[in-house]
């Protein structure tokens, strides 16, 4: 049985952990376990009991002295806390957080409800893309009316999306 | 706020296994620091912006608004014990506040994990009502307030593990069936396989007491709302058939084990002096179970309810104006279960007995 962290040595500790009453198993060689600290089960890091085991692996990959531009929140932050700093940082560790959503949900993609406000800036970016896809169209086609009266569409359009 | 809520006046659907169902959504400001990293001039300023708009909600006319720094830890701890505010919230102080209906149907808390948590409670198993009525909430705040909101990720909140939907709901199960028929373990497994979560009564990392357990969806990015709240119904309500068999079965197989915990919960419980809130619950469960086997009369099923709630530590300190030391809770518990306890006869398991004797099942059928 292959060690379920470097996936290329024969694993040799076999470790059960029951969290909140979830089985969890994990088989690892000697020398991840070592580096893991199970010898001393009190040298988890907190994401790994919070989000799985490797996931303090995962954080980690990405450039640890990353700073999240809108709330200062740094990656090593998050590994120690578990939480992010703001909602900007979900775009700032994109990298280290597409790996952990994965295993922690059941799909990658929201599916649920859209609040208006973003509803609306979808619908407003969608007619932009079609009025210049169609006022580049009429440009080539020397279509100069048509394409006078799309520029006034686009022009009232950003009107309404600074708004 | 001095007595609890309706939804703990179990009359809901299902009501002898569902204690009560509840619905939270998770929000946040786009841009601002979660209040977990936020400084404490940044989170009052969320404070002041929310609070205004929540109040003026209709459903929140006449409601119970606090900032979290005016309540004592007591009443703090009353209404965590009613499930009206969570503990983690509870240990908060300036710069989070708490509103809620007068009904205590409606919660909000501004400043907890994330900068709004709303959860709305019904007795039974009313998720999809429950649900119904928090996603009307949403959608008036969401006028007046920008939250954070990624095309693909959904609700981002401060835990990874409630982006998406940002949305958890959850039903108290009372399972005695389950338990004594030492069945339950089972169960716990098979649920925690689907992507369910099963805890004990007050949420994370708590234990079972009085046969309650708490289960609740896992996973929120991926699956819409209503998804998930008609998956986690339909395992609700395998559960629940699956307790109504397990007590079936004890009436057939196990009577006397079954006769023997009622009628000794009912001695303990009519006649200690002092009681621990873990073994009161749990005796207490037990009264529970024999009323819904009809060993006691149907009518003292609210004062029984009452009691799991009054005899908590917080609820006893309250009701007698005064601190009083772990010694002292458990002679007070114990008098007022006695007291209540008065009007309730003698456990009647003639009924009991006639049915396992004919080996007849009323509804639901054994299987």
């Amino acid at each position: 049985m292959l060690c379920d962290v470097c996936k290329c040595n024969d694993a040799t500790v076999f470790l059960t952990q029951i969290i909140e009453g979830k089985m969890q198993k994990v088989n690892l060689c000697d020398a991840c376990s070592k580096e893991k600290g199970v010898q001393d089960p009190t040298g988890f890091a907190l994401a790994d009991l919070l989000l799985g085991i490797g996931a303090a692996e995962e954080i980690e990959k990405g450039a640890a002295t990353q700073r999240c531009p809108v709330c200062g929140f740094t990656q090593a932050d998050f590994k120690k806390t578990g939480r992010l700093g703001c909602s900007a940082c979900y775009a700032t560790f994109t990298e280290a957080l597409t790996a952990l959503l994965k295993a922690m949900h059941k799909g990658t993609s929201h599916v649920g409800k859209v609040p208006h406000r973003a509803h609306r800036a979808i619908e407003l970016s969608d007619r932009m893309r079609n009025l210049n896809e169609s006022l580049q169209k009429a440009v080539a086609e020397e279509n100069y009316e048509t394409a006078a009266s799309l520029r006034d569409q686009i022009k009232q359009l950003e009107g309404e999306s600074t708004r | 706020m001095s007595n609890a809520g309706e939804w703990l006046r179990g009359e809901g659907p299902h009501h002898q296994v569902v204690v009560s169902s509840r619905v939270r959504l998770a929000r946040n400001l786009r841009n601002r620091a979660f209040p977990g990293h936020a400084k404490k001039a940044e989170r009052t300023a969320v404070l002041e912006l929310i609070k205004p708009c929540v109040e003026q909600l209709p459903e929140m006319q006449d409601s119970f608004s606090e900032f979290l720094q005016d309540l004592s830890a007591l009443e703090k701890q009353v209404l965590v014990e009613r499930h009206l505010i969570s503990r983690e919230h509870a240990a908060k102080s300036s710069g989070s506040a708490v509103i809620m209906n007068r009904r205590q149907t409606l919660s909000i808390m501004i400043n907890e994990e994330d900068h709004l948590r709303m959860q709305s409670m019904r007795s039974g198993l009313q998720l999809k009502q429950a649900f119904k009525l928090l996603d009307k909430i949403d959608t008036a705040l969401e006028g007046d307030l920008e939250f954070a909101y990624d095309h693909r990720l959904g609700y981002l909140t401060a835990c990874p593990t409630n982006v998406g939907t940002g949305m958890r709901a959850s039903a108290m199960l009372h399972l005695p069936g389950l338990v004594l028929s030492e069945l339950i373990n089972q169960v716990v497994q098979a649920v925690s396989k689907i992507g369910l979560a099963v805890r004990g009564l007050y949420g994370e990392g708590t234990e079972a007491m009085g046969n309650l357990f708490q289960i609740s969806n896992q996973t929120t990015l991926g699956e819409k709302e209503d998804e998930i709240i008609t998956r986690l119904t339909k395992v609700i309500e395998t559960i629940i058939q699956k307790e109504h068999d397990a007590r079936q079965v004890l009436i057939q197989k196990k009577s006397n084990t079954l006769w023997d915990q009622i009628g000794r919960a009912y001695g303990v419980l009519t006649y200690a002096h002092a009681m621990s809130s873990k073994e009161a619950l749990n005796l207490l469960s037990i009264i529970k179970l024999g009323i819904d086997l009809g060993a006691f009369p149907e009518d003292k099923r609210l004062a029984i309810d009452e009691l799991f709630i009054d005899t908590q530590p917080a609820h006893l300190q309250r009701s007698s104006q005064q601190k009083l030391s772990a010694e002292e809770r458990d002679h007070l518990r114990a008098q007022i279960i006695r007291t209540r306890l008065k009007v309730l006869p003698k456990p009647d398991i003639s009924k009991l007995v006639k049915e396992a004797g004919n080996g007849s099942s009323p509804e639901p059928t054994e299987q």
